[in-house]
């Protein structure tokens, strides 16, 4: 018989035991998938946070600031500005020639969170008429967009979502102006939807910032503009701007989340799979002790260690499997979608996510489960594979 | 019960491979267990400790729009005030220039009258009042950017202008502070700035603060104190939102997220996967000594004895486990206690967890050895002895 049909039939042997040590089994099923949800769990949290900020950026858009500003927030452009940028090389323009632009102007109101007694900081941003031509995913799924001039605001689904009182057709009254809601809107989940929108001159107005821009949007004529672009603004003496690709500024203010939140997420999964392999190490010693008797006929009759060895480990590794693949599911059906939402720190405001569980996620939580059972099969395995043939034919 | 220790000794040992396994997830548990109960007490307990005799004062609209500096006298005049103490946020950048780190600017005697526990080496608190440009750097900053006393050191503002249109500003570093133990409000992170200096050299947006912290005579009519500020500023351009340090606290923590539940959750998984673990390990060694235990009464031990013997032993195992895990746990605590600390201010393990914890052990060794100890106890001895 070859070492490949030998493999295969003491495999397959085994296997069909497999229901007789199902309790000792289930435990190493469960103890990784434990291991797999929580891991599935907090890295869908990452994937969310990428999900919003870092697919909301687009290449083609650049985003100018003033110099040394490290966000929206603490940047500051005047309104003479505006034009000096727009008329550079690389901006894309409407057909009748209007530069595609938005000045923008980015604030923090207070929000009651829904279910919560506390506010937290919602953002609320001024745009420019063409913003929705810069952002080309919005989408309005209630009511319309606001007026231009009017003290109205369209809000975010995520921001609607999780704030209370941001339904359409409420007044709010923020800072000295009472703001109604005549719209909500989507952006392909991304972090537009966690903001509110105004009028940038009627925020201007409102929060007395004069003719103050804090951010200018930018649609260049496609991705290859950006590096002309740049180059004409840093060249130019009337300007001292930042400016960033949207999709590269975006990535830069998610990276501390993401970055906190994987490596908690891998560190608790490491931990946590340390106690598994233990598990499995047990199923897998219980499994291989209940079969002594067993793999010595098996020996004696004139089968190799190898296919000894290889079905403790499939066995093992098919356990791992289901325990990932057990996890992966559970996470995927009880908390894909499930929306939350952060404080970014970057800005100080409230950004909103939705747990994202990737088939990729899935995949490496199935995969990190089965490096777990290997770890856990592979040990007991060899030790049967060596143990002697004759005291493990006198074994009860 | 402690003259059959031996004997449920002995048993546990008869298999040191199973066992070392099962004490092996037993101490994983508990050990993430010791980790992740200080880091949620860690967050609850910096809520809990903010002064209770402290109010902070806002612009109503959001924390991100400054108040008038005029607002600081007002407030002072108010009754029940005892001190008050302003910030504005500096926007500080230093070196790596993406990431801000926290320069707040200050009145420096304010800031000392307001908190008690910011500690100065002698003679530094003068000296900081007398040098217009003095600053002084947390001791985790400090360490973090190899800044000592005497250090004159650069801080970009991602704000601020000064009147020459540079933004860069030179700071003499006074001192180095330090927060008293048990103190959460100010953390070991940040710069104290003049803000007569800073306010006198910024080219635009003069005379603005940015929140007030105010300290009151009573801290049992705090509220009444808070309402009465906010009645100041009522119908003004800028009014103001006036709540406790700590309802401010726990806001802030709401819009984190609830670091708690996520805790408690993952906690919660590692606790149900250990139990099953533990159970099926006592469960397989009941089993496999059906023949012993019925020779055990038939020697005259009573059912409720067999009982407890089964129950001693997976007692004795998870507390083995658990106070190993207990005790790593406390080490890597002691170890990554200074890190963690910059972004939780109290990160130790309390008597509370310890306590906690043995309970914990304690529940898991009676609900996993509970099933077998009860199946030992009802074994029938001429069944058990015909099988084996």
């Amino acid at each position: 018989m070859s070492l490949l049909s030998e493999v295969r039939a003491v495999t397959a042997m085994n296997l069909r035991n497999l229901p007789a040590r199902w309790t000792s089994s289930l435990v190493a099923v469960v103890g990784v998938a434990g291991v797999t949800l929580v891991l599935v769990a907090v890295l869908s949290i990452a994937e969310g946070f990428r999900a919003a900020l870092e697919l909301s950026g687009s290449d083609d858009v650049a985003i100018v600031l003033r110099s040394g500003s490290t966000d929206e927030l603490t940047s500051g452009l005047t309104q003479d500005l505006v034009p000096v940028i727009s008329d550079s090389v690389g901006v894309a323009r409407l057909p009748g020639g209007q530069p595609i632009v938005s000045p923008e102007l980015y604030v923090v109101v207070d929000v009651p969170i829904r279910g919560k007694s506390s506010a937290a900081n919602a953002p609320l941003r001024g745009v420019g008429p063409l913003a929705g031509q810069i952002r080309r995913r919005l989408q309005l799924v209630e009511g319309r967009m606001f007026e231009p001039g009017t003290s109205e605001v369209v809000v975010g689904d995520g921001a609607a979502q999780q704030y209370q009182g941001l339904d359409v057709g409420r007044t709010v009254r923020w800072g000295t102006t009472n703001w109604t809601i005549v719209g909500r809107f989507t952006d392909g989940g991304g972090v537009a939807e966690s903001e509110i929108w105004a009028d940038s001159r009627v925020l201007q107005q409102a929060y007395n910032r004069g003719s103050f821009f804090q951010s200018l949007r930018v649609r260049l004529l496609d991705a290859s503009a950006f590096d002309a672009f740049r180059a004409a603004l840093a060249a130019d003496p009337r300007l001292s701007v930042r400016v960033e690709r949207e999709s590269i500024f975006y990535a830069e203010q998610s990276a501390f989340l993401r970055t906190l939140v994987t490596s908690a997420g891998w560190a608790i999964a490491l931990m946590m799979g340390v106690g598994a392999v233990f598990a499995a190490l047990n199923t897998m010693y219980n499994a291989v002790s209940s079969r002594t008797r067993e793999i010595a006929t098996l020996r004696a009759i004139g089968f190799g260690a190898t296919p000894v060895v290889a079905s403790v480990l499939v066995e093992a590794m098919l356990l791992g499997l289901l325990g990932g693949l057990l996890g992966g599911v559970v996470a995927f059906l009880g908390l894909n979608g499930l929306r939350s939402s952060t404080l970014n720190w970057q800005n100080f405001s409230q950004i909103t996510f939705a747990f994202t569980v990737t088939p990729r996620l899935v995949f490496s939580g199935m995969a990190y489960g089965l490096l777990l059972t290997f770890i856990g099969g592979l040990v007991p395995g060899l030790r049967a594979a060596r143990a002697p043939v004759t005291s493990g034919l006198r074994a009860v | 019960m402690t003259k059959w220790l031996p004997l449920v000794w002995a048993n546990l040992r008869r298999r040191p491979l199973r066992l070392f396994f099962t004490l092996g997830s037993i101490v994983v548990a508990f050990w993430l267990f010791a980790l992740l109960e200080a880091l949620r007490s860690g967050f609850a307990t910096s809520i809990s400790m903010v002064g209770v005799d402290r109010l902070m004062t806002l612009n109503k609209t959001s924390i991100i729009q400054p108040l008038p500096f005029a607002h600081f006298a007002r407030v002072k005049a108010v009754p029940g005030v005892r001190d008050v103490a302003f910030f504005h946020w500096f926007g500080g950048v230093y070196r790596d220039g993406k990431t801000q780190i926290p320069v707040y600017v200050c009145d420096p005697a304010a800031l000392m009258e307001v908190y008690p526990e910011l500690q100065l080496p002698p003679g530094a608190r003068e000296a900081w009042i007398g040098d217009r440009q003095g600053v002084i750097v947390g001791p985790a900053i400090a360490a973090r950017y190899g800044i000592s006393i005497g250090d004159r050191i650069p801080m970009r503002s991602a704000i601020y202008r000064q009147r020459d249109g540079s933004d860069v500003w030179q700071m003499n570093v006074v001192a180095i502070y330090d927060i008293a133990q048990g103190a959460a409000t100010l953390d070991k992170n940040s710069f104290f700035f003049h803000y007569d200096y800073f306010n006198e050299s910024i080219r635009a947006g003069r005379d603005r603060i940015g929140w007030m912290v105010v300290r009151v005579e009573d801290p049992a009519r705090s509220t009444e104190v808070a309402q009465r500020i906010d009645a100041v500023f009522e119908n003004s351009s800028s009014e103001t939102k006036t709540s406790t340090e700590k309802a401010m606290a726990r806001q802030f923590a709401d819009q984190v997220g609830n670091i708690g539940a996520i805790l408690v959750a993952v906690v919660g998984a590692v606790f149900f996967t250990m139990l099953l673990v533990t159970a099926n390990t006592m469960a397989q060694a009941v089993r496999e000594r059906t023949a012993e235990i019925a020779v055990l009464k038939t020697l005259g031990f009573r059912a409720s004895q067999v009982m407890q013997l089964v129950l001693a032993e997976a007692l004795l195992v998870t507390l083995l486990g658990g106070a190993l895990g207990l005790a790593l746990g406390g080490l890597s605590i002691a170890a990554l206690g200074p890190g963690i600390r910059q972004f939780v201010p109290v990160f130790e393990m309390t008597a509370r967890t310890v306590g906690l914890a043995t309970l914990l052990m304690v529940a898991f060794g009676v609900a996993s050895g509970a099933w077998p100890a009860i199946s030992a106890m009802r074994l029938r001895i001429t069944e058990a002895l015909r099988h084996s």
